[in-house]
């Protein structure tokens, strides 16, 4: 075949189009090793400095409030002028921060070591230092143990709501909409006051009395109003995941409702639920410090941040760092919180992020 | 494939209705006909092919079948036995399951292929021990052309035919006889169409299968299906042998439909009239009384207003709804 000198015809070798062997099409085949959805996540949230920062910042401070009160020689409740058989000493009271009291000094003239007082002492007498690690603990517990109640109440009733739909989700939205139409703040004032005067003898000489009839008081309040916007959340959640077709397609495999929920729905609003827990303990120990400050929170003589900082003001002229102190860990607890929680919801759940 | 003998259908379904109710306002709700008086026969080792523009009730149909959605009346007998309670129901599901269209949220993305293959097998206990359950999934995916490597993967990682074809390696795990395709190829671009189609062929031709295969795509309908049924607003207006409806459409929407298809050869093309609808596809809430498709056809009366045509035998397994076929086609 003689070639026309104007066309744009090529010559081609026939070898080339071969079809390719098993070996050259396994070569093509590029995998990257299978990574899970979790493990991305994972990868995410270590990349965003601010929020692993912030992960480690919560870390140290709640391994600190369970350690600490263990190894420390003083503890949140002792009077340290108070020694049995001995009349009360006063130099132990209002200490600043690293300074003894008079037996502490003639102690140390005469040889022994004695622990130094970090942040000094209260009006009391007491140790400040351990009793803000105290504070934090009590507030960390609050926060945790809140949000659970938050969360499985919030994810009971939300995936009720959503997976049942009609008349059942109908009612629960609306008791939604009634709380949360009243004034958040009030109602926790007045709860709080109430079940404080009817908790009280129930629990006299339980082992709930140490914890005290406020602090149970508080987690009945978080149980009754918080669980609203969770609910909601995860209503939602289940609602547009319902109507995906590895719903339908698990339903024409025969499966039941347990079986959907268990293996559809909740492994693909967990992450939602994860984040908005997690954005829940800052909130829950902002209102249990406020509870505290205003004298509604912990009995004395356990202390939390918002009573430390509540006793602070009554000499706050005189012994500023003591107001100061507790209001840092707080800042310190509920800003590496929320910085971790949007961290956690960017790696985890980019849409949330609007 | 399908043989003319007149043995128990394997699907016999009945004046089947699904009816949605609308609501309007408060308190008020209207039902929306989604299937509406819908009989036909599938038989065993047959595929139906079921085609009709969006909106027409045809996935409604395939999943009224299947009572994912409760049949407002009529009913489905299945291999002679009438699916109502719930046992009938746990049993049937084991006997029939379904291909999606959207091979993206038909896989949910948190579970392995492995354990999305074999859901079915949990959901029904089908197994006694875990290595009976891996080997029963790794010999499903090796019948759909999926490698064993694939099994710890997540459906994210893959393409979307072959999605489709872990969809379809999950429809076989319960060994199942009947299978609805639900627009299991219309997701898919037209080289990897050819494959699945084929595939479906296939999978038939091995295990015995009876489709009802749901599409719009009429070249692909024609290509795999024994015998085709056209619907138009939840009403069924046609069924046929599939070289029988081609070459001899009787209702004037089948004429239109086929006109419609494009045929690659130009001149054979140009000499084909085509046949244009006017208006659109009225709403199934407010459907036009008597015969549904009055709004629409050419050829339309005054008794085709008053009452619905009913669905008559013409010829031998030609079934047509309409007033005038002796007219028209005279």
């Amino acid at each position: 075949m003689t070639n026309n000198p104007l066309s744009m015809q090529v010559d081609l070798d026939p070898n080339d189009f071969l079809p390719a062997s098993e070996e050259e099409k396994e070569y093509m085949v590029q995998m990257r090793p299978s990574s899970t959805f979790f493990r991305d996540g994972c990868k995410r949230l270590y990349k965003n400095k601010v929020a692993f920062i912030s992960m480690i910042v919560i870390i140290l401070i709640t391994v600190a409030s369970i350690v600490l009160p263990m190894i420390w020689p003083y503890s949140y409740a002792k009077q340290l002028g108070n020694q049995p058989g001995r009349p009360v000493d006063p130099s132990f009271n209002n200490l600043a921060p690293m300074e003894y009291s008079v037996s502490e000094q003639e102690r140390m003239e005469a040889g022994e070591s004695v622990f130094p007082h970090i942040f000094g002492t209260d009006s009391s007498g007491r140790d400040y230092f351990i009793r803000v690690v105290y504070g934090t603990r009590i507030s960390l517990a609050v926060g945790f143990f809140a949000s659970i109640i938050v969360l499985v109440i919030g994810m009971t009733l939300g995936s009720i709501a959503g997976f049942a739909g009609g008349r059942v989700d109908m009612i629960i939205m609306r008791i939604v909409d009634i709380i949360y139409s009243l004034p958040d703040m009030l109602m926790v004032i007045l709860l709080a006051s109430v079940l404080r005067e009817t908790l009280g003898p129930i629990l006299e000489g339980t082992v709930l009395q140490t914890i005290g009839s406020n602090i149970i008081a508080l987690f009945v309040i978080f149980a009754l109003l918080y669980w609203c916007s969770m609910a909601r959340l995860i209503r939602g959640q289940i609602l547009s995941l319902r109507e995906q077709e590895y719903v339908l397609a698990a339903e024409t495999a025969g499966a039941g409702s347990g079986w959907i929920i268990k293996t559809h729905l909740i492994p693909n609003c967990i992450s939602v639920i994860i984040i908005s827990t997690a954005l829940q303990i800052p909130n829950a120990i902002f209102t249990e410090s406020f509870l505290s400050f205003l004298g509604l929170g912990v009995n004395a003589p356990m202390p939390s941040l918002g009573s430390l900082a509540s006793e602070a003001l009554n000499g706050v002229t005189s012994y500023g760092y003591r107001l100061v102190i507790p209001a840092i860990v707080i800042s310190l607890i509920v800003l590496g919180l929320n910085l971790f929680g949007d961290g956690l919801r960017d790696a985890f759940d980019p849409k949330l992020n609007a | 494939m399908a043989d003319t003998t007149t043995e128990t259908p394997l699907v016999d379904v009945r004046h089947l209705k699904e009816y949605f109710p609308v609501n309007t306002g408060f308190f008020k709700s209207i039902p929306l006909k989604a299937v509406d008086d819908v009989s036909f026969q599938i038989k065993r080792g047959e595929t139906l092919g079921l085609v009709g523009e969006s909106g027409c009730g045809k996935t409604t149909v395939g999943r009224t079948i299947l009572h994912l959605y409760e049949p407002t009346d009529g009913e489905v007998i299945y291999d002679g036995r009438p699916i109502k309670t719930k046992d009938d129901i746990k049993w049937f599901r084991t006997k029939s399951t379904m291909v999606f269209q959207d091979p993206y949220s038909s896989l949910n993305p948190r579970m392995t292929v492995s354990d999305i293959i074999g859901e079915p097998l949990d959901v029904h206990k089908m197994y006694s021990s875990h290595e009976e359950r891996e080997k029963k999934i790794l010999e499903l995916m090796d019948r759909v052309g999926l490698n064993s490597e694939h099994a710890s993967r997540y459906a994210h990682e893959f393409s979307g035919g072959q999605r489709q074809r872990i969809g379809i390696a999950r429809s076989l795990a319960v060994d199942p006889e009947f299978i609805v395709c639900d627009e299991p190829v219309s997701a898919l671009d037209v080289s990897i169409q050819a494959q699945v189609i084929n595939m479906f062929d296939e999978l038939q031709d091995q295990m015995g299968l009876t489709y009802l295969f749901i599409a719009h795509d009429l070249l692909v309908v024609r290509h795999i299906s024994d015998r085709i049924a056209v619907m138009y607003l939840g009403k069924m207006v046609e069924l046929a042998d599939a070289a029988e409806i081609y070459d001899h459409p009787l209702h004037p929407y089948t004429k239109s439909l086929i006109s419609a298809v494009p045929i690659p050869d130009p001149k054979i093309a140009r000499a084909n009239k085509r046949i244009p609808l006017q208006g659109d596809i009225p709403s199934p809430l407010n459907a036009p009384s008597g015969c549904p498709f009055r709004t629409r056809c050419p050829y339309a009366e005054a008794k085709c207003a008053e009452s619905m045509p009913s669905f008559d035998e013409v010829s031998s397994g030609h079934f047509v709804a309409c007033h005038r076929t002796a007219e028209i086609n005279s």
